[in-house]
């Protein structure tokens, strides 16, 4: 199956629509046979849209074949993570709350793939209200990692992580609120992108942390993320909080190498608990940037040691906020049977209605709010996340871009860290600091740990340079070469 | 008979609903009395994806109402969140303003019953959003035996503004004056319907005592529910005495809420200070800080029309008015846009003010609208008197038709046969006659009684049917009884 459609990237197929070579029909059969035939062990998917993309797919060939203009994104089998609205497609942030919700409108981000021609083959599996890092915390069911079905794909973006790695789907969108694109991708071994915070809209994407959440994309090449950036990119005017600034031409300067590209590696970059087969890779992978012409130096992020507890007092505190109009009252799941009045109601749907995880990070943030504590907890987490700011600023004046590991481990197995919250929260240490400072970053598979499983190298730069980003990463991914297909796929073959 | 004597200090919370043509954070209409549930989207209802973005002519209004009270407007202000649960918020937490409000400080000059004038500080004026309405059904129909709850959205997310004053009022007729002057104010920027019985205008009132003299203040209480300027005035009243006894006995005042009973009569307790809600203010992350340009508030400065106490000033100053006229012609704007209009088409001031104070506002208040009424209507009313081609009685019959139908006034005048004879011909004709018919009368006037000339006017007003000018009647009598 090494000729599949499904396994090709964007570019390729874009061409192959583009001479007439192949259809978007055909395309998506391949992706379909893809899904039906690993499915039921990934479990990728918490709703396919069949019937909608089959019909998707013979409007844009009908439209294809006219000879009009094509963009990049028509007729790429997309999956989205199930915490972007779908107009008439049910939306569950994979919680059991929203098991019945089907949002009346699209969020802006599938809305402008959707107008470019994409076709929608899903919603993907995902923990709930993304609040997770190993897929585990889904209502519904773990996701299983393509590379190993016994490992965690990473979180909270698992499933549209592992459609993209296992060919379900060409490109899928995630979400990123502290490392929920860049984390599951590194373990997946595909190309996650986080881009600056507000470039792309969040309207439709459900919140989780408001200030942190980023709309991200999962592609198998750097060239297809920033095609896909391409499309998305640019002020909403539905959401307040996304940039009115110029999109840049993200293709256009790719091919331009790091020569001359003054690249910061991060000082805890193989500090404790980064395991010996990622920093090895990580290692290699920054001394091909040095001898393809990068000035590599050593970068200190004084302040990112305080991310991590920052970001579990602010993520958790919004969390609290947003999550609070689940209530049974307007739409989704509502506590069965007699309440003593409204409030009761509200609370048992609740009680019932969300997951360990989510109730644990509700009263967190709940606490970190309350008069007394809010400037002991929220009051003092916004200072820290003022000084990671900082910590960025200096640091860009000296590189261009910044590397470290996207992840201290690879992909470990499921149930392994599912008792122990801080171990989980640990995943994160590394892609946190971004998302507290809102400047893009980006995951790419740098090679694979002794035991076969994906390692991923994270690129930072300054915010809306995207273009330096997708210009760093695509020459790392040249140079490597790497063939990043899942022992699954060898067997389904 | 109490042994201290306790000084009121009441501060006033009100909410006003702005008239803009949309909601707050989305493009859904903002209007009173539709059928429920028809002006909402996902935004306003809360849907999970959703996100606010604010509303232009709201801060615009905003704007205009802190400049109007002088407050600063604040060059960075914030959005936060307001978090509690209730069934009629959709995201059970509500966007309002915290610590950075948009106008800071200001005041709003009163003039009390008596003339005197005193100004009331403002201590902040900020933005928020209004909640939906829940319906309790069921039981009694009372909320704490209500076996259903039925909400409407179409008022979730339109925009509030909540003016704090400073607790500067020190009687329930003071607080009452400053609703007013508040009320006339924002009625003259056009920024709100101000209708306290549809809401758009809501007050509660904090209220402590102290004895006279002392500088602290005594414990608060806040009232809530008050639906006109008359129950607020008789809430703080019921609370003052309320409060007054309490202190009298020795009891101390607890520090609550309480709720306004317009049947009863009184005040009863919601909530103590200890079940208040803690609501967990945060900043608002889906909404970038407010910084309004400069000369954008410069342009709205420059456009603020002239305000009620200036133009009280103006009406009194320049037009002559009585004071107490004044100020009731401008706490109304209906009545102010008559008085203005008729003054324009250069009616006499002060008797275009009478008019517009005294028949008309009847005539008004008892429609509720304007009816088909125009200043035209009152500067003619105004004209015909001062010619006296009208009785004062004849000329506010002829309002009434005008009111109802627009019909101008001096058509109405003629088609009810209301216009004075003050031809000096005709009406000479039957003074000769009154005159020839009453010789002991005419006797007894020229003896020097000469009150009898009432008599005789009314023997001409009857020979006319009524339509004679009843001062030209006696011009001419007395010319003849003289002569």
């Amino acid at each position: 199956m090494s000729d599949a459609l499904c396994d090709l990237s964007g570019a390729e197929l874009s061409a192959k629509l583009a001479t007439g070579e192949t259809s978007a029909s055909d395309v998506l059969a391949s992706s379909r046979a893809r899904i039906d035939a690993v499915e039921d062990r990934v479990g990728a998917f918490l709703t396919r849209t069949d019937q909608l993309a089959s019909e998707r797919a013979e409007e844009l060939d009908a439209y294809l074949s006219s000879g009009a203009p094509q963009s990049p994104v028509a007729g790429i089998p997309i999956a989205l993570k199930d915490v972007l609205t779908t107009n008439g497609v049910r939306t569950t942030c994979g919680s059991k709350i929203l098991e019945t919700y089907v949002p009346p409108y699209d969020a802006t981000a599938w809305a402008r793939l959707a107008g470019a021609g994409a076709v929608l083959v899903g919603k993907t599996n995902c923990d709930e209200f993304a609040m997770g890092s190993s897929n585990e915390n889904s209502a519904y069911a773990p996701v299983h990692n393509p590379w190993d079905l016994d490992r965690v794909p990473g979180g909270s973006s698992g499933g549209s992580a592992a459609a993209v790695a296992a060919g379900e789907a060409v490109w899928a969108l995630g979400t990123d609120t502290g490392g929920s694109v860049r984390q599951p991708a590194s373990l997946c071994g595909v190309v996650g992108l986080k881009p600056t915070y507000g470039r792309i809209s969040r309207y439709g994407l459900i919140a989780f942390a408001s200030s942190l959440d980023t709309v991200g994309t999962f592609t198998r090449t750097v060239r297809d993320a920033a095609s896909m950036l391409q499309v998305l990119a640019g002020h909403d005017p539905r959401d307040a909080t996304s940039l009115d600034v110029p999109v840049a031409v993200y293709t256009e300067g790719l091919g331009r190498g790091v020569r001359g590209l003054r690249v910061g590696v991060v000082t805890e970059a193989f500090g404790e608990g980064v395991e010996p087969g990622v920093a090895a890779s990580v290692r290699a992978a920054i001394d091909r940037l040095a001898a393809l012409g990068a000035e590599v130096g050593k970068v200190d992020l004084p302040h990112a040691a305080y991310a991590l507890s920052a970001y579990y007092l602010i993520a958790p505190s919004e969390c609290s906020s947003n999550l609070a109009r689940y209530d049974g009252v307007r739409y989704g799941y509502r506590a069965p049977g007699e309440h003593a009045d409204s409030i009761a109601m509200m609370f048992a749907t609740r009680g019932q209605g969300f997951g360990p995880e989510v109730k644990r990070r509700i009263m967190l943030g709940t606490y970190a709010l309350s008069a007394g504590y809010y400037e002991a907890y929220y009051g003092q987490a916004q200072k820290v996340r003022t000084l990671v700011i900082r910590d960025y600023e200096a640091a860009f004046e000296r590189f261009d871009v910044l590397v470290s590991p996207t992840s201290p481990t690879t992909a470990f197995r499921i149930g392994e860290k599912a008792d122990d919250p801080m171990a989980m929260y640990l995943n994160d240490i590394f892609t946190i600091p971004a998302n507290l400072a809102g400047v893009p970053a980006i995951s790419v598979p740098c090679g694979l740990d002794d035991g076969g499983l994906p390692v991923g190298i994270q690129l930072t730069t300054p915010a809306l340079d995207e273009a330096t980003l997708f210009r760093a990463a695509h020459a790392l991914e040249a140079d490597l070469a790497l063939d990043l297909r899942p022992p699954l796929l060898e067997k389904a073959g | 008979m109490s042994a201290t004597t306790y000084e009121a200090v009441i501060g006033l919370e009100c909410h006003v609903e702005l008239s803009t043509e949309t909601k707050m954070f989305c493009a859904c209409a903002n209007v009173f009395g539709a059928p429920p549930n028809t002006q909402t989207c996902p935004v306003c209802l809360g849907h999970p994806g959703t996100l606010p973005v604010p509303n232009r002519e709201a801060i615009a209004r905003i704007i205009k109402i802190g400049l109007a009270l002088d407050a600063e407007i604040a060059p960075h202000s914030l959005f936060h969140r307001k978090n509690y649960f209730y069934p009629d918020m959709p995201k059970n937490y509500q966007i309002s303003q915290y610590d950075l409000p948009i106008c800071v400080g200001g005041h709003l000059d009163i003039e009390l019953a008596d003339g005197t004038p005193k100004r009331v500080g403002i201590t902040r004026v900020h933005m928020e959003e209004d909640t939906g309405k829940s319906t309790h059904g069921g039981g009694s129909g009372r909320i704490h035996d209500a076996t259903y709850a039925t909400l409407d959205f179409n008022r979730a997310g339109v925009p509030l503004v909540e003016c704090v004053s400073e607790p500067d009022m020190r009687s329930p007729e003071e607080a009452a004056a400053y609703l007013r002057e508040l009320r006339a104010t924002l009625e003259s920027l056009d920024v709100s319907d101000v209708k306290m019985e549809e809401g758009s205008l809501r007050c509660d009132a904090n209220v402590s005592l102290r004895p006279e003299g002392a500088e602290a203040f005594g414990t608060k209480v806040e009232i809530k529910n008050m639906n006109s300027i008359r129950s607020l005035e008789r809430a703080l009243t019921f609370e003052i005495e309320r409060q007054t006894k309490a202190l009298d006995a020795g009891d101390a005042i607890v520090q609550e809420t309480r709720h306004w009973d317009e049947d009863a009569g009184s005040t009863t307790s919601m909530r103590s200070k200890e079940e208040a809600f803690d609501y967990r203010y945060f900043p608002e992350p889906d909404i970038p800080a407010l910084e309004p340009d400069p000369s954008w508030v410069d342009d709205i400065r420059v456009s603020l029309p002239e305000l009620p106490r200036a133009r009280r000033d103006r009406y009194v100053e320049t037009l002559g008015l009585k004071p107490e006229v004044a100020r009731v012609v401008v706490a109304d704007r209906g009545a102010t846009a008559l008085f203005e209009g008729a003054v324009a088409l250069d009616a006499e001031p002060g008797s275009a003010a009478n008019w517009v104070t005294q028949d008309v506002a009847a005539l008004r208040n008892a429609a509720g609208d304007d009816g088909a009424l125009t200043a035209q209507h009152v500067a003619d009313v105004v004209r015909l008197i001062a010619d006296g081609a009208v009785s004062n009685a004849g000329a506010k019959q002829a309002l009434e038709a005008s009111f109802a139908s627009g019909e101008p006034v001096e058509a109405a005048i003629d088609r009810l046969g209301l216009r004075q004879v003050s031809d000096t011909g005709a009406l000479g004709a039957l003074a000769d006659a009154v005159l020839a018919e009453n010789p002991d009368v005419v006797q007894k006037f020229r003896d020097g009684k000469e009150g009898v000339i009432g008599f005789l006017v009314g023997q001409l007003m009857q020979k006319a049917a009524g339509a004679a000018n009843p001062k030209v009647a006696q011009e001419l009598l007395r010319e003849r009884l003289q002569g």
